[in-house]
């Protein structure tokens, strides 16, 4: 069960500022019904431009509904560059913590936040431009910009707390090597990111097998799994790699052309360039 | 704590009065190493024996064929682990995609190392294609592991054909029967089962102790080594309390099964229908026929189940969730996932499982209080027009 404090249960019992406010000035939503949690602000500004009347709706578990709640307080009387400072460590520390693996929650809090004033500045009704960036976690839709912010404002060290705060690499995980890269960029250090990339020196076949077996566990699997789908390492021939795919990419008609670059290039890159992957042949 | 209603019973059950009077003897007085030449340690290797028996005739095998073990994870592991020793040159292992992770994390991480594990997929009602199964089954298979019912939803298999399949084949047929044994009655004389896991805390028994039913002549290396303890199918001094428990839990079992069945059905089909009716965008999960007594998963909607828990919390009442956020995973359940039920429904799943404990009363004050809940947390959510 999780440790939720007394002011976290307090809100998630007897949320404030619940529902829409009509002909709102900014509308903006984070989240989606397939990453499990889900938030709707809508706001209304006064005529000095100050934060009148704010709302929220969401979809989501209890921190899910008590950062989104005590966020509205926090807004309410603000101007929109006020507003607009606020971080998910904000919100954290006023509800005075929040468990580990649930920050997520206070930023799509915040994300729901800088949507409404994008969606404001952008003009009413139109919906806000989704962050820049390119999707590095394509399992929760997380770009290197949004996992960039988490980690500078956060202060993270780690990928296990990448995913606490955005989720990104929670899912299938092929991700993980990349936010380890992003994290060592910010941070300015050398990683194992890097590590990894240089060729092994000279193997023995058994060696070989091994490393080749590892870069399809880890590298490989977890993606075509996220997508239903599963690889098998036939045999081992010299440089040729036998395997089979099965599941919903053995079907898929690009399997071909797709599926055996991208084993091929993980190969290539990790084991010996002059590997060559072949599909056995039934 | 004030009141609890406890419709969690897939999780863990309380401790029946009669077990924990038959227990306790063997944690004060009767303290005794059952392999020690002496009298006093001796005397307690023939309360191993009753008990031994006593799951025997529960399952319907000879008494020679359970060995102890520390839980149902070890039962899993043992067998899994321990056959795939035991049959060096084969490398394939077939499963489901909906077993408990003790049994689909263990042969995931055997393909890290190198094995083929044929995970097979699940309809809308959670069962497998056995024509699937069939062709899947080859010379190269070590292994069969398929659960005999399913922890979230109660969906049971029709395990003795799957274990008519494999045997076929002469493969090895491993079944974790966790959530099965003292809900529905087995017979393994008349079955193709070779290895069957249970776990004593799933029924009245305390935590810490499981079996290994181990037919006769199925080859299988030892997980746990290091004594002659279970005829050294797993060394470790026995955990005497837990055995004798869980023989005193498994006699009271095959006599409840009518109960679980009869009275504790009527319970769950009461609660079930109820809630159907009375919440709006509510629906079953699973296969509604084949299905344990005990047990029903219905998703709600548009709402977060982790809330819905903690709002049953509030009235003291206990029950689980397939949601991502009960786990600390950020992806609803693999079960309700492989069933292909929609995101809109998956994290909103719950699961209410009784016992023969449970009264109509219990069930009358879920009933409810549950539309409250699920008409509170719609007026929250943003799918839902206010």
């Amino acid at each position: 069960m999780w440790d939720y404090n007394k002011k976290v249960m307090e809100y998630f019992l007897h949320p404030k500022n619940a529902g829409e406010v009509e002909n709102p000035d900014g509308i903006g939503e984070e989240g989606s019904l397939a990453c499990g949690d889900m938030l709707k602000l809508t706001f209304k500004l006064d005529k000095n431009g100050k934060i009148a009347d704010v709302k929220f709706k969401t979809f989501g578990c209890a921190s899910a509904i008590a950062s989104a709640s005590i966020m509205t307080e926090m807004v309410k009387g603000l101007t929109i560059e006020e507003a607009e400072k606020i971080t998910n460590k904000d919100i954290v520390d006023k509800l005075g913590g929040l468990p580990e693996q649930k920050m997520h929650c206070s930023v799509m809090g915040m994300e729901a936040l800088q949507a409404a004033i994008a969606n404001y500045r952008t003009g009413k009704g139109k919906p806000a431009k989704k962050a820049e960036g390119k999707i590095v976690c394509t399992c929760f839709g997380v770009t290197d910009k949004e996992i960039e912010k988490v980690i500078i404002e956060n202060d993270i060290e780690t990928v296990e707390q990448v995913t606490n705060y955005c989720k990104a690499g929670g899912g299938c995980g092929s991700c993980r090597g990349e936010i380890q890269q992003i994290i060592d960029k910010i941070r300015g250090k050398k990683g194992k990111g890097t590590e990894v990339h240089t060729h092994p020196k000279k193997l023995t076949n058994l060696q070989k097998i091994q490393l080749i077996q590892r870069t399809i566990s880890e590298q490989v699997r977890p993606l075509l799994k996220a997508h239903g789908g599963d690889i098998d390492l036939i045999d081992v021939e010299g440089s040729k790699v036998i395997v089979a795919f099965r599941g919903m990419c053995s079907q898929c008609p690009t399997a071909e052309f797709t599926m055996k670059d991208v084993v091929e290039g993980r190969l290539k890159e990790f084991v010996s360039k002059d590997i060559v992957v072949e599909e056995q042949s039934e | 704590m004030s009141r609890v209603i406890y419709f969690d019973n897939n999780a863990t059950t309380n401790v029946a009065p009669e077990v924990f009077e038959a227990m306790k003897p063997f944690l004060t007085d009767l303290y005794g190493n059952p392999s020690s030449m002496h009298t006093f340690g001796g005397q307690v290797e023939k309360h191993i024996r009753y008990s031994r028996e006593a799951i025997a005739a529960l399952l319907g095998c000879d008494s020679s064929e359970i060995v102890f073990t520390g839980c149902g994870t070890e039962s899993d592991n043992t067998a899994i682990k321990g056959v795939l020793a035991a049959y060096p040159e084969k490398r394939k292992i077939i499963t489901t995609r909906v077993e408990h992770p003790a049994v689909l994390t263990t042969c995931r991480e055997l393909q890290n190392q190198g094995y083929r594990l044929i995970e097979l997929g699940v309809d809308k009602y959670g069962q497998i294609a056995l024509d699937e199964l069939k062709a899947q089954v080859d010379d190269d298979t070590a292994l069969v592991t398929i659960m005999y019912a399913n922890n979230e939803t109660g969906v049971i298999f029709p395990i003795d054909k799957i274990a008519e399949i494999v045997k076929a084949k002469d493969v090895v047929f491993h079944t974790d029967a966790v959530q099965a044994v003292g809900k529905i009655p087995l017979n393994l004389n008349n079955s193709n089962i070779d290895l069957l896991s249970l776990s004593g805390h799933k029924f009245h028994a305390p935590k810490g102790v499981g079996v290994l039913y181990i037919r006769k002549g199925t080859r299988i290396s030892p997980f746990i080594v290091g004594g002659h303890q279970e005829k050294s199918r797993r060394a470790g001094t026995e955990n005497v309390a837990g055995i004798v428990a869980l023989g005193k839990a498994a006699e009271i079992a095959a006599k409840s099964i009518r109960e679980e069945n009869t009275k504790v059905k009527k319970l769950r089909d009461k609660l079930e229908n109820a809630i159907l009716k009375s919440c709006p965008g509510s629906m079953l999960n699973g296969d509604k026929i084949n299905r344990l007594p005990n047990t029903t998963n219905i998703s709600f909607e548009f709402i977060e189940g982790e809330a819905i828990l903690l709002l049953l919390d509030q009235f003291g009442i206990c029950a689980s969730s397939g949601s991502a956020c009960t786990s600390g995973a950020l992806e609803p359940s693999h079960v309700m996932r492989a069933m292909g039920v929609p995101f809109t429904a998956a994290h909103g799943s719950i699961r209410f499982s009784l016992s023969t404990y449970n009264t109509e009363e219990e069930v009358d004050f879920v009933i409810e209080k549950m539309p409250i809940i699920v008409n509170r947390l719609r007026e929250l959510s943003p799918f839902v027009e206010s």
